[in-house]
């Protein structure tokens, strides 16, 4: 697991370069809940504590949660998040190995549907924005809830505003075109300005997982794949309603899914035509939310839907025995 | 008020005759009950269940006469087997039947027997081989351990003992588990 | 049946699974092969082989001859194999002793005293073998307790019986005869040893054994980094008369040796579940094993010695040996320089499959392929278990194509016929997924105590149901003379009734024709 860490860390690097040093606070406060939550789950459950904390699975999910929350949530956010994703996703369910859902995104999903304004207090990357809070800023911002501006802003609508998916799911939910949508400056070039270069950043760490074959190629290629194939032919056809792949990829949390995720084993399939069907679901079910749902991404609900069809799939792609 | 009356009526009407037919259509053929709980008991005849041999009490079973914790070679393993055909909960082996006392056979002292065929005849699974004043033996491998020899012998000559070791009994144990400090 | 590229050479196919593991053989192969001096004592166990134990057929203080017999076949099917003499002395004793078995059973053993002449029993091979009926070869191969070196022990006339008949081929017939040198696991050079040195014996042994069998090919299957081994059958003498021997260089991952995992590389096809490589036509037969058989039948030898790898970084000085069945370890580790100081474990077999000896004083046995000394290096200080993550490398990993990780979620819960539906008879126990585990957690222990369970629970149903049909048969046997007693007793008092009867009828005459009478008179 210390590797899927190694393999994070030019995506928060990047993240940190376009967003502010909030993320690594969040990292912290993430980290610190659920090393604590996890230490005393297993003093409760009579279990080792060093084996199980030194496997680095509890940090794993606290960073995977922080990358997927809006840097300055305030800190309660993640201590509810660890609680429902340690506690109850992991250890009531008979603790690693045994969790039928993904631990991070249960956090995740919990706080999302809970606290939806304090999740979508999202910041503009750097170039857009007048001022990018530092280190103690952001720290006060966590911890007490409230951000203080310099005097010279406006407001807050100066440091935070939409995201390049907020936009666009309201854009076309409005009836405009994806293009009229696209002349906002939050979509940059790629489709999401900043987050298309930490979503890069992702996908080389995934690359690296790969190469240290940590992860199989089975799911990030069968996630991206499927977004590809679906959204290409549409947005050929008819680019004024669909948005392009690139857009897909670009902006949300598909790439951070997609190697980083969905490729968790205990709560995914386990045979290789198993996981290629998962990322499919993954990546289909993203799109569908995306396109229809309520929330302008859908990968953490995509995930854990994934996640309850994962024995199933597992059942009816199992292997033909040597000689049957 | 008549509507739903009729209505309802009528849809229990359609859905029974539907069901009732499905019923019949997509029967699942399967063994007969006593056949499924027979082949769960160990074949031991040996009676301790108060029935006279395995099939009698796997009728009993099937029909609620008896309970499913009758059977003491059978151990807790039979009695959870049995329920989880039976869909029943296990239960503890009732001890008016018996105890579990893992595999034995019975060994006739050769030079107290006498000869009588008692035991020949009490044996349900013709595991002991003998003629009148010859001497008498068990043949090991169909010895069921039922012990139903032991009363009628008149000489007291049958010992309850464990069976001969075999080679091929050997089986590997469960792996340790190592584990972490 | 197996294709071919334009080149004329075998196309192989790849198994599912396997490692590419490190060698280590060639530091067992620096000296050329020696033979072992006789002990002054063997230990030679009656079970050797696949199977119930030989029945024992020498007495204590009996004097014996090499190659004499010492036990028979143990029933009269003439399944098993026998035993014989490694050499000539006095038997000591016959008594139940550790005999370096994978279960670390004791068993009987038959204890010989060398007398230090090592007298041979007269034997006399087969005139003219190659020209044999193949019932005779086949039956040399019982005689000479022939059994599988490659470590399976399987009898060898238990794998060829019944395959020809007065040259016409049966049901059971077998249209190639592959040998097997692919030596897959580590530091195993036991085979290598014996190609490189004694190929000539090999090849004739693979001809003998394809005439007894009737088969039109052979393949002799070595792992591609064997290039000495390749060299030295190229250059061996072809038997007269013989089929040339095919040489197919095989892809060195472990465990290519494996028979079903070989049969799938050279043909392309699997040995059906339950079944054997002659369920297609095929025999598979260890290298070692052609070189036995040929002794046996041009020489009319039993098995009583066998070529045994002693290595590791445990001993001083590593090297093959040729050893008499029931020499004691001890003296091989000798042989090799003795133990190192820093030794921790003495392993029989290889790394992967082999399983850790508790005495040295153990004797070699037919399936001694490797003595493996581990020093405290290698011996890693075993980790401690983590749960299961599902990663499925160990699915990734198996040559049997199971899912070991499920299997050991049902093992564990002890459900039975879930880990059979999930094919855990499949299991080779190779170890790969054990290898594999990043969690540590040992899945191959947990499969052979699976397969243990799912045979004792086959045995105890089959006991189970031989008990009730013997009670069925004994019910219906007292249904029968009951109904047989009720049937003459009704007959008996019917004849009974029926003689009343009669007597009445007669008596009834006799009145009838006395009245008759007497009115006759009174009349006339």
């Amino acid at each position: 697991m210390s590797q899927v860490l190694v393999a994070l860390v030019p995506g928060v690097v990047v993240h940190v370069a376009f967003f502010g040093p909030g993320l690594l606070v969040q990292i912290f406060l993430a980290c610190g809940f659920a090393l604590g939550l996890e230490a005393l789950m297993l003093r409760l459950r009579r279990q080792p504590l060093r084996p199980f904390l030194t496997d680095y699975s509890a940090v794993v999910t606290a960073v995977l949660f922080a990358l997927c929350i809006p840097p300055l949530a305030p800190w309660w956010v993640s201590a509810v998040a660890m609680l429902f994703a340690i506690v109850i996703a992991k250890h009531l369910y008979g603790g690693l190995g045994h969790n039928i859902f993904n631990p991070a995104m249960v956090g995740y999903v919990v706080v999302l549907i809970s606290f939806p304004v304090d999740m979508t207090q999202w910041l503009l990357p750097r170039q857009l924005a007048d001022w990018t809070p530092g280190l103690l800023p952001s720290l006060g911002a966590i911890l007490t809830g409230s951000l203080e501006l310099p005097a010279s802003l406006g407001g807050m609508d100066a440091v935070t505003g939409a995201t390049a998916l907020d936009r666009l799911k309201n854009g076309l939910d409005a009836g405009q075109t994806v293009a009229a949508i696209r002349d906002a400056e939050v979509f940059g070039t790629a489709g999401a300005a900043g987050w298309a270069w930490v979503a890069l950043a992702y996908g080389a760490g995934g690359l690296y997982l790969l190469w240290r074959r940590i992860i199989s190629w089975h799911v990030p290629a069968a996630t991206l794949g499927t977004v590809i194939a679906l959204t290409l032919p549409l947005w050929l056809l008819d680019p004024a309603s669909h948005a392009s792949p690139l857009q897909h990829l670009a902006a949300g949390g598909l790439v951070l899914a997609a190697f980083f995720i969905a490729t968790d084993p205990v709560s995914g399939c386990t045979s290789n035509r198993g996981r290629l069907l998962f990322g499919l679901g993954v990546a289909v079910i993203t799109l569908v939310i995306r396109r229809w749902g309520g929330y302008p991404d859908g990968i953490a609900f995509a995930v854990l839907l994934m996640n309850t069809a994962a024995p199933l799939i597992d059942r009816v792609t199992r292997p033909r025995v040597y000689g049957r | 008020m008549l509507t739903p009356l009729l209505l309802f009526t009528g849809l229990a009407l359609a859905l029974g005759v539907g069901l009732g037919w499905a019923a019949k259509r997509f029967r699942v053929e399967s063994d007969p009950v006593v056949d499924q709980i027979d082949a769960l008991l160990p074949q031991t005849q040996c009676g301790q269940c108060n029935y006279p041999g395995c099939r009698p009490y796997a009728e009993a079973i099937a029909a609620d006469e008896a309970d499913i914790n009758q059977c003491p070679p059978g151990g807790e393993a039979g009695v959870r087997a049995l329920a989880d055909l039976l869909g029943r909960e296990p239960k503890p082996l009732n001890p008016e039947n018996g105890e579990d006392t893992g595999p034995t056979v019975v060994r006739i002292d050769e030079s107290r027997c006498i000869g009588c065929t008692l035991c020949i005849q009490a044996c349900p699974v013709d595991a002991i081989l003998g003629a009148p004043k010859l001497m008498h033996t068990v043949i090991e491998a169909s010895c069921t351990g039922c012990d139903l020899c032991i009363p009628p012998c008149p000489v007291d000559c049958i010992d309850i003992v464990p069976p001969t070791p075999r080679f091929d009994d050997w089986r590997p144990g469960i792996p340790l588990r190592v584990v972490a400090s | 049946m197996s294709e071919r590229n334009p080149a004329g050479e075998i196309r192989l196919h790849r198994f599912h699974g396997g490692l590419r593991l490190r060698h280590n053989k060639q530091v067992a192969c620096r000296y050329p092969l020696e033979r072992l001096p006789v002990p002054e004592q063997l230990i030679v166990p009656l079970l050797q082989h696949r199977g119930a134990p030989a029945r024992c057929v020498v007495e204590p203080g009996q004097s014996v001859l090499r190659g004499q017999l010492l036990g028979d076949l143990p029933d009269a099917a003439g399944r098993g194999a026998r035993v014989h003499a490694p050499t000539s002395g006095t038997v000591r004793a016959i008594e139940t002793r550790a005999m370096a078995h994978l279960t670390g059973q004791a068993g009987p053993c038959v204890i010989i005293e060398a007398d230090g002449e090592d007298r041979c029993a007269p034997a006399e091979g087969i005139a003219d073998a190659l020209n044999a009926a193949p019932a005779i070869l086949r039956e040399r191969l019982r005689e000479t307790g022939v059994v599988g070196l490659g470590g399976a022990v399987f009898p060898t006339y238990n794998k060829v019986q019944g395959t020809v008949r007065d040259g016409v081929q049966g049901d059971g017939s077998i249209h190639t005869l592959i040998l097997n040198g692919a030596e897959c696991e580590p530091y195993i050079a036991c085979d290598e040893m014996l190609m490189r040195e004694q190929a000539d014996r090999v090849l004739m042994g693979a001809e003998l054994l394809r005439r007894a069998v009737g088969a039109q090919r052979v393949l002799i299957a070595i792992e591609d980094p064997m290039n000495r081994v390749e060299g030295a059958l190229r250059d061996a003498a072809v038997p007269p008369g013989a089929v040339p021997a095919e040489i197919v260089l095989v892809p060195a991952i472990y465990p290519e040796g494996g028979e079903r995992q070989l049969v799938q590389t050279l043909t392309g096809r699997e040995v059906p579940e339950g079944g054997t490589p002659r369920d297609l036509g095929l025999l598979v037969q260890n290298v070692a094993t052609a070189a036995a058989a040929r002794d046996a039948i041009l020489d009319g030898q039993p098995l009583i010695e066998r070529i045994v790898t002693v290595t590791g970084n445990g001993v001083r000085d590593p090297r093959t040996v040729i050893a008499r069945i029931g020499t004691p370890v001890a003296r091989l580790i000798e042989a090799a320089g003795g133990y190192t100081d820093d030794v921790a474990r003495l392993v029989v077999g290889g790394p992967m499959m082999g399983y850790a000896l508790g005495n040295d004083g153990e004797p070699v046995v037919k399936a001694t392929n490797c003595l493996l000394a581990l020093s405290t290096d290698d011996v890693r200080p075993t980790q401690p278990e983590m749960p299961c993550i599902r990663c499925g490398d160990c699915a990734t990993a198996c040559p049997a194509q199971l899912l070991p990780q499920s299997l050991l979620f049902h093992a564990r819960a002890r459900q039975w016929d879930e880990t059979e539906a999930l094919g855990v008879n499949a299991c080779i126990e190779c170890g790969c997924c054990d290898f594999v585990c990043p969690s540590h957690i040992p899945l191959a222990s947990w499969f052979r105590y699976a397969k243990g369970e799912v045979q004792a629970r086959h045995r105890e149903r089959a006991v189970a149901e031989a008990a009730r049909e013997r009670f069925e048969a004994r019910e219906a046997r007292l249904a029968r003379a009951k109904a047989e007693k009720a049937e003459r007793l009704a007959r008996r008092k019917q004849k009974l009734k029926d003689d009343a009867d009669r007597k009445q009828q007669i008596a009834a005459a006799l009145a009838r024709a006395r009245n008759k009478a007497g009115s006759a008179g009174t009349d006339g």
